[in-house]
């Protein structure tokens, strides 16, 4: 398949099944409401080492939000529903509890509750106190500008990490534009995250290394400076690639996402160097969503 | 089908108790069994086919006409349905109702809504003493749901309150949320002496400054809660003066009763 001069190639990207919850972030103005949601997903890029992947799925207007503030809404995912407890509970602790002027709403009112205001109450040292208003339960913490609100738990849902796609472009600055192009295109799309550093990769990997204690290692058949002395993937007139990480509530979601970065990209097309679109996986042995890029783009 | 209405025949002489009449009970039952029903009227058990004429069908939507403030209990432990009740109704009305909704066109008697649990009590004149508050006895008065006021209240409104809320639009009695121990009672009228007496938790929200505010109760200053927009915001669909607030967050705070805990909160709107 070639669109504007861009080959896809036939295969697919392999994502795995994930938990994830959703947790809106109001604030005086939405500088404040996205200092925290910026904090609350900070180190939170991959779940190898991060805990959770995390990210701002999009600002929200005064009449999206419960308390008509200005705020922005977070999706985190992670491999259990436990590991998703922990991460949520330290993020809203740290970041969001901490910083000025802002409130925590659930994001999902269904599945399994997760604590969200309901361990984080105790910081309040018994001058707490919580109400219960449409059926939900809202905790207030007095902190030093006033009171931290917190709805008492948030909803989880079943959900797809790993939803990916790879550029292979001519040069590092084209590949980077084909990236920035592509994440724009896909923070219109709701549900779904980019969790990486401005929702781009460089450092694409692979399962295993050399080394024992790695679980994952750099993706050599993709590094265009080593493609002399590796089983490279990569053609002479490609000296760049990067990858788009997709998280997404469902694999609708991440489909839809791809589609629209995959078209995004294609739309630059060969004339700005883009190449090749491809995309990761482990021979569909390990994840159980396989995203086909020809079905996709078809 | 018509709802089932029970139309009050004579003057009442003595109280009758008339907590057996909710939507659950009277569900499949016919005419003739419904009329065979026993109420207790001082000492003497009354069938209901004495007292009331009976028309329609609707169990699940009940109208008490031509009512009197001698029926008590109404919709007492009521789970489901509705009850709408044209005149004064008694005392413990809505007692430990679980659910549903009940609307009385005129007074109440004391102690409404004392141990209800959830559901809607609209009350579209004056509630007598003890609103939502416990009886002798009883460590919780009103344990959930809505309760919306369109007259005045009498005195001890809240008094033991445990959750839910109280909307009053008039003015309230004495010690209107005495001992409180969770929950919201909004007032938009004046509230008289005592106000928050022996509060423990919960939240009395003002439209203007009370009577006094007991000496146990401490002024900690102007503040915009957060959580007012969204208790504003979730009257919006009442039947009420309560709908139509404007979003506001400023209030004056004081918190007390500090000879109880302390934890309750006077609110006033600025």
């Amino acid at each position: 398949m070639v669109i504007n001069g861009v080959t896809i190639d036939d295969t697919f990207a392999e994502a795995f099944g994930m938990k994830a919850t959703r947790v809106i972030i109001t604030a005086h103005n939405l500088k404040w409401a996205y200092h925290a949601a910026t904090a609350a997903t900070g180190f939170a890029t991959s779940v190898i080492a991060c805990g959770c992947e995390a990210g701002i799925e999009r600002s929200l207007e005064r009449e999206e939000t419960p308390d008509g503030r200005p705020g922005a809404s977070i999706l985190l995912f992670a491999v259990s529903g436990k590991e998703l407890a922990k991460q949520l509970e330290r993020r809203i602790g740290q970041c969001v509890l901490t910083s000025p002027t802002s409130a925590a709403f659930a994001g999902i009112s269904e599945g399994e509750p997760l604590p969200l205001g309901k361990n984080l109450r105790y910081f309040g040292d018994g001058f707490q106190s919580s109400k219960l208003i449409a059926g939900k339960r809202l905790w207030r913490v007095p902190v030093m500008d006033g009171e931290f609100l917190c709805e008492e738990t948030t909803g989880t849902a079943k959900a797809v990490g790993g939803g990916n796609f790879l550029i292979l472009a001519s040069t590092q600055a084209q590949a980077l534009a084909a990236g920035e192009a592509a994440v724009e295109a896909m923070r219109k799309m709701p549900n779904v995250i980019m969790p990486f550093p401005g929702g781009v990769v460089r450092s694409g990997s692979k399962v295993g290394s050399k080394y024992k204690t790695l679980m994952a290692s750099t993706n050599d058949a993709f590094c265009p400076t080593i493609r002399g002395i590796t089983q490279s993937e990569l053609t002479e007139d490609i000296d760049a690639v990067l990858e788009i990480v997709i998280d997404g509530l469902t694999d609708a979601d991440v489909r839809g996402a791809m589609h629209a970065g995959i078209a995004a990209v294609c739309e630059l097309g060969a004339k700005h160097g883009v190449r090749r679109i491809t995309a990761g996986n482990y021979g569909g042995k390990l994840g159980q969503f396989h995203f086909r890029l020809h079905q996709i783009m078809s | 089908m018509s709802a089932l209405t029970f139309t009050l025949k004579e003057t009442l002489h003595q109280r009758v108790d008339l907590s057996p009449l909710t939507p659950d009970f009277l569900k499949g039952k016919s005419p003739a069994e419904i009329s065979a029903i026993e109420l207790a009227c001082g000492n003497r058990r009354l069938r209901v086919g004495e007292l009331f004429a009976l028309s329609g069908d609707d169990a699940c939507a009940l109208v008490i006409k031509n009512s009197s403030s001698k029926l008590d209990r109404i919709g007492q432990a009521m789970n489901s349905g509705s009850i709408t009740v044209h005149g004064d109704a008694g005392a413990y009305l809505g007692f430990a109702m679980k659910n549903g909704a009940i609307t009385v066109h005129g007074n109440v008697g004391a102690y409404a809504a004392s141990a209800m649990i959830n559901g809607l009590l609209h009350i579209r004149g004056n509630a007598d003493d003890f609103l939502a508050a416990a009886i002798p006895g009883e460590r919780h008065g009103m344990k959930g749901g809505v309760v919306i006021v369109t007259g005045n209240v009498g005195d001890r409104t809240g008094d033991h309150m445990r959750r839910g809320q109280v909307l009053i639009e008039g003015n309230t009695g004495d010690f209107c949320a005495s001992r409180m121990l969770a929950g919201t009672i909004a007032v938009l009228g004046t509230a008289a002496r005592f106000a928050g007496l022996g509060m423990k938790r919960g939240a009395l929200l003002l439209n203007t400054m009370p009577a006094d505010i007991p000496a146990t109760f401490n002024d900690c200053g102007l503040h915009h809660l957060n959580y007012l927009t969204l208790l504003i915001k979730s009257w919006q669909a009442l039947d009420s003066k309560f709908a139509l607030l404007e979003p506001r967050s400023r209030v004056r705070r004081y918190m007390g009763d500090l000879a109880n805990a302390g934890k309750g909160e006077i609110l006033v709107w600025q």
